[in-house]
Parts: structure tokens; sequence; C-alpha cells
């Protein structure tokens, strides 16, 4: 076991963790962030992406003890005093999810793509979006979600 | 989806990192792990010790080496692609970074991992070969340079022994020559079914291959051809000369021979116009 | 208030009620519940596609860290019996036993043949590798053609040939038409196997109660009353001693109203350990471990008069059903069996299928579930007979299509109401038909490596499963109707307790719009309740696009219901006549009057019940179980317009145009996304998706890494748009929408690459067509 320390959604949290740990099950059973969905084991759906110091990163892909000291944002620390966070918002109101399981994932990786080109076109978003698999939506209202979202001017 | 159980330990200096690959038979390094942990999740790798290297200092960077740009290995994918030395004077290797995987891998990729992984449908050793580019690594006899031609010696092997680190990549200034790389796949995510390095040089061109083999490929034929002076398309049939593409679900090798042919066309125009 | 109260719900494009949590990342999915002293299950599972099973020893697992349990099938082979198939087609079908762990052979590569329970998921997956099993590989059959040459395999040794079963559907003097006909056209087309990929893997936690026995079941289902029955049938297990809870749901498109060996493996154990259960099912063990769809092989003949008028179709099948039989395996292909005809009017039909086993994972109902193969074999074989008679598809489509409605097809049912000519012009309009021919046609002229093709979709599809009367004339082992409760509550909101539960198709909010329109509630006041047993006892669950047009409709007949109790209360209450009371907004007034009451006013009344008229119960709520009359039929016109690189053999789609038909929709933004949705998936059979086996019998696309499930990088966007003919069958005139997209989009898509690759003279190309099948086929085009 190795001790850790990290900050989680602006919360510093310590625990001991095996070295094994994949951080996306840290998240869930040890922290119960369980926001962060597991949608395949071979690092393809982007189901589980959470923000690593502000970027896009597969917490599947990743070792708990890899974050130590690090800042991650999981999809339950986006929204801020009761408010939806923009992107989160604009996928409310373009319909860009349905079952909602790849959402978080989604979320979190068109908020870091905005955060690196703040007013994409439309193929740079389909293509930032290429870690990211939906079955539901067929993208079309994401797309449209992530283009609203950048039209509201949205940072991190 | 849960790797099996290993020993951790952090590296606090490349020598240390030496010296702890030496204390276990099965050690692997860490970088940015997205080479290993995919395969580790799966229980395809179980190394009894993974030495973390990811937090060893000052080994990721971009800089001016003389006729030169050094990379440290430690550099992201998503940081080579932004880079803005590399834009000026190697541009093909920021462009190709651009194009592995997706940007989630390009957050945490390493250019040492991707290199030292030695996985022929890999991006940028292809890119490297290309660019004759050299490779610093160190070992318990100290460290010694690599010519990018002499490091990838087979499926998944490389001239790194067991307690190598690869620390530094060295690529050209290329001058204002033009380059492209080609990656033709299914999916945007996917690895290249076959990939396409082309580095304009002394009148003809550097030409490399991703997965046309076991380990990336010069395209040995197609550099002869335009040398002897013969037009990007006629070389370009020479593309799959000396290759031994895989045939998997992704391509058969005579469909893969055919797309080198096509894709080794398209970027030659490409570098060549540039 | 008041504006929400006079506002019209239903047409408008509200945002739905069901995100704010799910954007939160406060969904509640199998994996996000953890209940104390639970423990962990992993399955073993057969490396090979078929082998005798020798051995099978757990000691070393038994012995490992944290292991609580390990069984073997036949350790366990008492405690249940075959996993049940509901649907027996035929006199001939052959049902071999499927047993939640395998005993003897295994019979498809992922077939469970262990089971070892942790106190956590790592520890149960460590000493899962530590099960010792012997195998004596057999030589496996996985393609559904050669299983049934001589001399093949046999996946079940009692049954001769792999022949599961015969089924025909016969109408009309077929030999006499093809006899008499000017052109015939005989295509094969192979539907190629498909993996459902529902984002969340499966899971299972069964939690029992030592006290009473009481048995609580969590599982990510479609189905969970179709559950409870099955773990009744497999488990000997009291049905009423037992709770399914589907808690929210991560997609499921047909792989998740299957009953599955592993929640009959969890709740075994937990019954066995005296503690609850959990087993979540990793993403490769998916691909091995759920059904599968599609692995069709068909053979469509159709006969015509000189200009192309379409007489009779032909229809032969060689449908796989994977190893075993699965909930509704052998009954697929008979949900496409009335339409192979497509919007056309043949005179003459006839279909056969015969069903096969192979070593593979079973398939059974994936999104469109045998109407996709119909549409696809009949629009694929519309483009090839327009070629034979030298017509532009647009035209010859016209000249075919089925009008006056309501309108019985030779194969026998009535289609209610469809508009094919306004769904093409639309179509065309949109897509500038001209134009794109005319850039087409320069782009051949000037040799461009890039050539375009123009593909058509003329659908009609029955969803809305489905008529009990008829299902039972089929032999299916269940009922179509759907069942809806209403409760006003005595402050005047309103609970819905629905029989069908969502996963991702956003019931709520579309039976909140509903209600609010029909009572006069608030659509926020509207609280919609499913996906659990206790507290929604009675259902037929979700698929088959049935939710909206069976359990929809059943909701609109409670809230008559509702109303009408309400009246009497009302005019009990105004003392007016029933007769004098006019009904809007949820309001009862008395005509001429501005005497009224309002429907939360009659639940308030009918809650303290101090003045109800003689004999009324006390209490205002409802339940109504709806038994539709005839299937519902959407219908419509999709165009794709694809760009195929004439070196490489890639194909991108650069437009897609769907105008569907599916009557009138409660909620456009709603009915959108499921058209998004199923053209995406339809398009992913089209260009990227299939299951390969090697010759070994080894699912070679085991992962999301080589099974290419596509990203909004690979897609478009689409121009989507509807036409409305109401359906009559129902008073809310809706249609289902779940699945037309699937079942539309797949031959627009090849019709279209086929129709770039023309001038080289190909007239076909395998699914997927990937770059190099187009590749290839420009190169044998060539020599």
């Amino acid at each position: 076991m190795r001790r850790i320390a990290l900050t989680v959604n602006g919360t510093r949290r310590d625990a001991e963790v095996e070295p094994r740990q994949l951080l996306v099950y840290f998240l869930r059973e040890t922290l119960g962030l369980t926001g962060t969905n597991v949608g395949c084991d071979t690092s393809s759906c982007g189901s589980c992406t959470v923000l690593v110091d502000g970027e896009s990163v597969k917490s599947c892909t990743m070792l708990a003890v890899q974050a130590d000291g690090r800042e991650l944002t999981t999809i339950e620390g986006l929204a801020q005093n009761g408010s939806l966070h923009p992107v989160q918002q604009a996928f409310h109101e373009a319909h860009g999810l349905q079952c909602g399981y790849c959402t978080p994932g989604m979320v979190l990786a068109a908020v870091s793509l905005l955060a690196e080109n703040p007013s994409p076109s439309e193929d740079e978003i389909r293509l930032a979006l290429e870690g990211n698999l939906c079955r539901c939506t067929g993208y079309h209202n994401i797309v449209k979600a992530v283009q609203q979202a950048a039209g509201m001017g949205v940072s991190v | 989806m849960i790797p099996a159980k290993f020993d951790y330990e952090v590296a606090e200096s490349v020598d240390d990192a030496v010296r702890l690959l030496g204390q276990a038979d099965e050690a692997k390094l860490l970088a940015g792990g997205h080479s290993l942990l995919p395969l580790m999740k799966l229980r395809f790798a179980r190394p009894s010790l993974l030495v973390d290297i990811g937090r060893v200092p000052d080994l990721a960077y971009v800089r001016d080496a003389g006729d030169k740009v050094a990379i440290g290995a430690l550099t992201r994918h998503h940081d080579v692609a932004h880079d803005p030395l590399l834009a000026q004077h190697c541009r093909l290797v920021s462009t190709t970074a651009a194009k592995i995987g997706d940007p989630q891998v390009r957050h945490r990729g390493t250019i040492g991992g991707s290199v030292a992984h030695g996985d022929p449908a890999s991006d940028l050793p292809t890119v490297l070969l290309a660019l004759d580019a050299e490779l610093v690594v160190h070992g318990p006899g100290g460290a010694r340079t690599l010519a990018a031609g002499d490091f990838f010696t087979g499926f998944l092997e490389t001239a790194l022994g067991s307690q190598d680190v690869l620390t530094e990549i060295r690529v050209p200034k290329l001058g204002g020559a033009g380059s492209a790389y080609v990656k033709f796949r299914r999916r945007a995510q996917d690895w290249a079914t076959v990939g396409v390095a082309a580095v304009r040089s002394n009148g003809g061109a550097k030409v490399g291959l991703t997965n046309m083999g076991p380990t990336p490929l010069r395209a040995r034929g197609v550099e002869e051809a335009l040398a002897g002076g013969a037009s990007p398309a006629d070389a370009a049939e020479r593309a799959a000369d000396g290759t031994s593409p895989p045939s998997d679900t992704s391509g058969t090798a005579e469909y893969r021979r055919a797309l080198a042919k096509v894709l080794v066309r398209r970027a030659l125009e490409e570098a060549l116009s540039g | 208030m008041s504006s929400t109260l006079e506002k019209t719900h239903v047409g408008q494009p509200i945002a739905r009620k069901e995100d704010a949590k799910l954007l939160q990342g406060q969904g509640r999915y199998v994996d996000n519940i953890t209940v104390p002293g639970m423990v962990w299950a992993v399955l073993v599972r057969s490396p090979h596609a078929h082998a005798h099973i020798k051995r099978v020893d757990v000691s070393k697992a038994l012995a490992a860290e944290g292991v609580v349990a390990a069984f073997t099938g036949a350790d366990l082979k008492d405690s249940w019996g075959s996993l049940p198939c509901f649907w027996p087609v035929s006199d001939d079908i052959k049902m071999p036993p499927h047993l939640p762990l395998a005993v003897d052979k295994a019979r498809y590569q992922g077939d469970g043949v262990a089971v070892v329970v942790a106190e956590t998921r790592a520890l149960a997956k460590d000493a899962a590798e530590l099960v010792e099993v012997e195998y004596e590989p057999l030589a496996a059959v996985t393609d559904v053609e050669k299983a049934l040459e001589p001399g093949a395999p046999l996946v079940h040794d009692d049954v001769p040939s792999n022949r599961c079963y015969t089924w025909a559907l016969v109408a009309g003097e077929v030999d006499k038409a093809f006899a008499e006909a000017a052109v015939t056209v005989s295509e094969r087309y192979r539907q190629q196997r498909l993996i459902p990929n529902a984002i969340e893997p499966r899971g299972v936690l069964c939690e029992i109660s030592p006290a009473t026995g009481d048995i609580t079941v969590i599982t990510s289902t479609q189905a969970p009353h179709i559950l409870r029955t099955a773990y009744t049938l497999v488990l000997g297990i009291p049905e009423a001693k037992i709770r399914v809870i589907a808690p929210d749901v991560g997609g499921g498109f047909g792989s998740k109203v299957d009953v599955y060996a592993e929640d009959m493996v969890v709740i075994t154990l937990a019954r066995r350990l005296g503690r609850p259960v959990k087993w979540i099912e990793e993403r490769s063990e998916a691909y091995l471990a759920t059904i599968h769809g599609r692995d069709v092989v068909q053979h469509i003949e159709l006969a015509a008069t000189a200009e192309g008028k379409i007489t009779a179709v032909r229809t032969r099948l060689t449908a796989a059903m994977g190893a075993y039989l699965q909930a509704v395996t052998p009954g697929v292909p008979l949900l496409g069996a009335w339409l192979y005809g497509g919007a056309y009017d043949p005179i003459a039909y006839d279909f056969h299928c015969t069903g096969v086993f192979t070593n593979t994972t079973p398939t059974d109902a994936y999104r469109g579930a045998g109407r996709p193969e119909a549409t696809y074999a009949i629009e694929r074989a519309v483009d090839a007979l327009a070629r034979k008679v030298g017509k532009d598809p647009v035209e010859l489509r016209r000249l075919n299509f089925m009008r006056g409605f309501p309108h019985t097809i030779a194969a026998g049912l009535t289609v209610d109401a469809a508009d094919f000519d306004a769904g093409l012009d639309r179509a065309l309009e949109i897509l500038d038909y001209e134009k794109v021919r005319a850039e087409q046609a320069e782009r051949r002229a000037r040799g461009d490596v890039k050539q375009l093709g123009i593909g058509f979709s003329t659908y009609i599809e029955m969803c809305g499963l489905a008529p009990s009367r008829i299902l039972g004339a089929l032999n299916y082992g269940g009922g179509g109707w759907e069942a809806m409760s209403i409760r006003v509550l005595p402050t005047g909101t309103v609970q819905v307790v629905s029989g069908t539960s969502p996963h991702g198709q956003s019931h709520a909010t579309t039976f909140s719009q509903i209600v609010a329109d029909r009572l006069g509630v608030a659509y926020e006041d509207v609280e919609f309740l499913h996906g659990d047993t206790a507290v929604s006892p009675t259902g037929f669950d979700t698929y088959g696009s049935r939710s909206l047009p069976v359990g929809g409709v059943a909701l609109w007949h409670a809230s008559e219901k509702i109303i009408d109790k309400a009246r009497k209360i009302a005019a009990h209450t105004l003392e007016a006549s029933e007769d004098d009371l006019e009904y809007a907004g949820g309001r009862f007034t008395v005509k001429g009057t501005d005497k009224g009451m309002h429907v939360k006013e009659a639940a308030f009344a009918a809650w303290h019940a101090h003045n109800l008229p003689d004999g009324m119960e006390p209490g205002l709520e409802a339940q109504h179980v709806y038994d539709p009359p005839n299937f519902s039929w959407p219908s419509g016109c999709h165009a794709c317009v694809v760009e195929v690189d004439t070196e490489t053999g890639d194909a991108r789609i650069v437009r897609y145009v769907a105008v569907d038909d599916v009557g009138n929709v409660i909620n456009p933004t709603i009915v959108d996304g499921q058209v998004h949705g199923g053209i995406a998936q339809g398009v992913a059979q089209a260009l990227y998706e299939e299951a390969v086996y090697d010759e070994q019998g080894n699912l070679a696309t085991g992962s999301m890494v080589n099974y290419l499930v596509p990203s909004a990088a690979e897609l478009p966007s689409y121009e989507v748009d509807r036409t409305v003919t109401a359906s009559p069958t129902n008073p809310l005139g809706v249609k289902g929408v779940g699945e037309t997209g699937t079942i539309a989009s797949t031959p627009a898509v090849i019709n279209a690459v086929v129709d770039a690759l023309s001038p080289y003279g190909i007239t076909d190309i395998d699914m997927p067509a990937s770059p190099e099948r187009v590749w290839r086929a420009i190169q044998e085009a060539r020599q």
C-alpha cells in the first residue's frame, strides 16, 4: 500500500492505495465518486474521463498512485453553487444525452477541449471527441451542445 | 480491467531508475502508462515491479540543440504537438504527435514511452526513423546515443537493455524542407492501418512506414527510386518492397501493400510540394 | 403555475427531466450501488469455441486470498433449470438445454464453466485465474452456412445438421408470378454479426433478506418484469418473493432484454452464501457473454414487369442462433418476416427461414431485430431491379409504392397509415437531388479520385410490439400489452407508475407531457415511477419501439379513467349533470357558468371522501392495461451521400437526410434524438462494425480496439425532418420511433456506396463496406 494525497473537486484527499488500483476505481470505490463510469477495458470509450490538472485523462489508464499530488476534477465537481457548468447546461438544452452513461466523460472531454480551443469548428469538435464513444445519440446533439457551450464563452 | 499485483517504486532520478530496474527480473518502466497500462489491465503484461519515472524532474522539455531539437523522453504527445520550437524546426514531429490516439491519450502518453514500446503500429517511431533521429539512453554503463535506425530491433523489441532508460530524442532541424505524415485508419482514435512519413532530403526524400512489418521501416526502394530521378508516383510503386505487413482485422497484408503505395505517393506529393 | 397549466406540452421540444442527475454524475447504475457485506463474483469462461470439459478444479482458487467460494458448473447444476427461450417458433424447433454454467461441454468462446467469489473485485479476478480447467478442444463451426453442410461439427449432438428450425410465410401464387415475370432479380446478402455495445456493460447485484427470504435483484436490464418471471422459471423461487430493480440503465438496444446466465449465478450464490453478491461485466467479457445481433444470410428474389413493377418477393434466410437459444433468439427473423416486400406492393409473397446453431455467442434481438435485415434486403434488391430495368432508383420506388391506407399487404398484415410519396418528395427536396446528381456526374467526368454515391431507403417497419393475439398465433410465450397507472395525490401532484422502463428513451419527460396536458397539471408535478417490480408490479417492459405506442397509449387511457371519475365527482360536487360539464385544461365547468372544479380539487375530494357519490370508492387513481389492436407502422425515406476514395477504398458519409413518419410527435427533440442514434447504429453496420470469428472459433474482434464502434469523428451531422400521418390505431396518433433510424439507414448507405462504384460495374459490396472490401471490389472490377 502507498499513501497518496491529492485534490479532488477542490478538496484534499488522503488515502492508502494498492499500487495496482486504477484511478477510476480509486475515485469510485475509495472516494465514492461514482459519477465517473467504466465502459470498456481497453482505454477506448472515454466514459471514465476526468480532468487532471485541468486536462482530460482516461482515469482507467492511470494508476491512483500516479495521481499523487495532482488536482482532479470529476463530473461531481463541475457544477458550482447549484448551477450547472455551461457545458452541462448545453448538453441539457441540446439533448446531448440519452442513457447518460457516457455523459460524464463526454462532458469533461468537451470542457477540456474548450479550455484549449474556445471556438472550435464542427470538425474540430468531432475530432476532439474521437476518444469518447456514445451509443445513444449518434453524436449529433453532443456536437451541437459543444457548439452551444462554445458560443457561451466557456472556460474551465 | 484490474492489473495483476506488482511492486511499485518511484524513481527520483534517471540513475535511480536504472538502479531500481536492476532489482527485479520483470521490472518495467512506467512513464505516462499509455502503452503499458492497457496491456496490464488485460493481464497481457505482468511486470513484477513498476519503476515510475514520471516524477523524475527535467525530463519533459523541448530544447534547441544546435542543428537539432532535443525532446525530453517524458514530454507528452500533447506538448510535442503544441511546441513552438518543433513547429518551427521540425513540424513533422508535432503534427504527427497530434494524430496519436485521442486527446486524453495525448494528455498522458509520452514520446519516450511510445518510442521505447517499439510498436510497429505507432506513429512517432516511423517519423523518428525517417528523420534519422538520435536517441539518448542511460544504462548501468552510463549514457549512449543510438541512431533511430539501430533502435527498433523487432516486434515490441528495441535496443534498450533491461536496465536502460530512454531519456532524450534528438531530431534534425529541417530548415524548411517539406515533410508529411499520412495516417490511414478506420476511426480517428485507431492505430494506423498504414502510416507513411516523408521528409524531403537532398532532392529526394526519406520515407518511413508504419505497420508494414514487425518494426517501423524505411521504404528504401522508394528512396532509391527518388534518388535515381523517379517521379513520386513511380517511386511510390516500390513502397511495399521489402516489407512484411501483418494481416489483421484492419486489413490483409495484400491490402496494406497496396495502401502503402497510395499513401507514399500522397505523402511524397505533400512533402515535396512544401 | 397558471401559465404552465394553460400551456400545451404535447408537441413541444421540452428539455428532459432525466438530465439533471445524469449530467452531475448522480446516475444510479448497478455498479454504483454497494451494500454492506457484499462480495464479488467473477466467472471463468471457456477460451475454446467448442470443447469437452474434462476437469474443473477450483481448489487453488479456494485457497487464494479473500476468496469466499468457488463453484463449477457441475457443483451448481442442480441449482437451476435451463435458461428460457420464450419463442419456440415452430413445431420442428430443437431447444437444447442451456444451463447458466456449462457442465460437460463448452459450446462457444465465453461459455461459463466456473465462478469464483471473493471479498473484492480485484481478489476475485486474481482467484479466477487459479481455476484449472482441462479442455479437450473440438472442431468448431462459426459460419452459419457451413454449419448446415454435411459433416460440419455438431454444436448439440442431438440436433442433426445444426438445424434449429424452419419457418415459412407464404401468400399468393409465387411460382406463377415468377414464371410470368418479364424481369427477375436474385440477390444474396450477408447480414454480418454485430455486437450491441451498450456503453454500460451488464451488472447484477443480489441481496436476500435472511429473515424472510425475500430476494432483491438489481440488474442492468430493459425487462425487470420479464426477469422476475424468468427467475421463477429457472430457479423455482416463488415469483412473489422476487423484487427486480432496473436502476438507471446505460443503454440496451435489445441486449438487455435477455435472460442471462449471470443473473442466475449471482442469485444462486447469494442464496448459498447468505451474502449480497455483485457481478459486473467487463467490456471484453461483454463481447463474449452478451448477445450478438444479425448474422443472417439472405437470398432475395423479385419478380417484376418489364417496366419494373414488383409482382412477387421470394426470400430464403439462413439465420445464426449461436450456440444456444436465448429469450427470443429464434423469433428475431420473424419480426422481419412481413417486411421483405418493404414499402411496395407485391401480390405474391414467400418467406422461408432456417435457424442454425453455430459455436458462437447466442444471437438475439438487437436494435431493429429482423426489420433492419428485411429492409436492407428489399431496399438493396429494389436498387438492383432499377439497374436491371434502367430506371432511376427514385423513379422505380415511386412506381412501386403501396398507396391507399389502411392497406393490407400480401403477407397478411394491415398498414394503418403511411405516405411514401410525401417522405420521398421531402427527402429529395432537402437533398437537392438534381444538384447532387450533377456533382456526381462532374466528378465521374473528370475521373476524380473521390467519387460520390447517392443511396435511398424508402422503408416501412412494424413495431410497437405487439397485439397479444398475434404473438400467440406466432407461438410467442408472452403478451404484448402494457400497463400504466396514474395516482393523483391529495395535493394534486401526480404519480405515473409505468410498466415500461427507460434506458435513455426519455419516458419521464414524454409521459409527463401527455399527463400534464390531459389532466391540466404542471409538467413538473408529474412524477414518473418505473423499473422496480415492487413499485410497478405489472408490465411488459421496453423493446421493439413499444413504450410510446403501447405504454403511452395505456397512459392516455388511464388518464381518461381519471377524468371520468373526476367528472363524476365534479358533477356531484357542483350539483350538475355530467352532461352539463365541459372539460378543458384539467377543469370541469358547468356550461354557461363560471362554476367549475379542477381535477386536482376532485383528487382532494376523493381523498377525504367526505362527499362522494353513493357507492364511489375513495381516491383518484386508475390503471389501464392496453393491448394494441395492430402493430405500429413508422415509415419514411432516408437518403445518403457518400464519398469514396477510389484509391484507398475509404467511404465517408458527406450528407445524411432522414425524413420519417412516426405519426404524431409528443416531443420533437426527443424523437430527433432517437432518429440520430438509430442512424448512427445503422451506419455503423454499413461501414464499420463486424464481429469476426477465426477458424478456431475465437472472436477476433474481441474488444473496442478492433470492433469499430464509430465516434463523432466518423459520423456526419444528420439532416432530419418529418412527415406526419397520424396512426388511426390509437388515440394519440403515435407510432414507435426507437428503431426507425437503424432500420432505414443501413441500405441507404450501402446503396450509396454501390452507386459511387457503379462506373466500375460494381453492383454489390459486403458489409461493412470497409476500405479493403471497397478497394478489392474496385481491383476485381478493373481486371
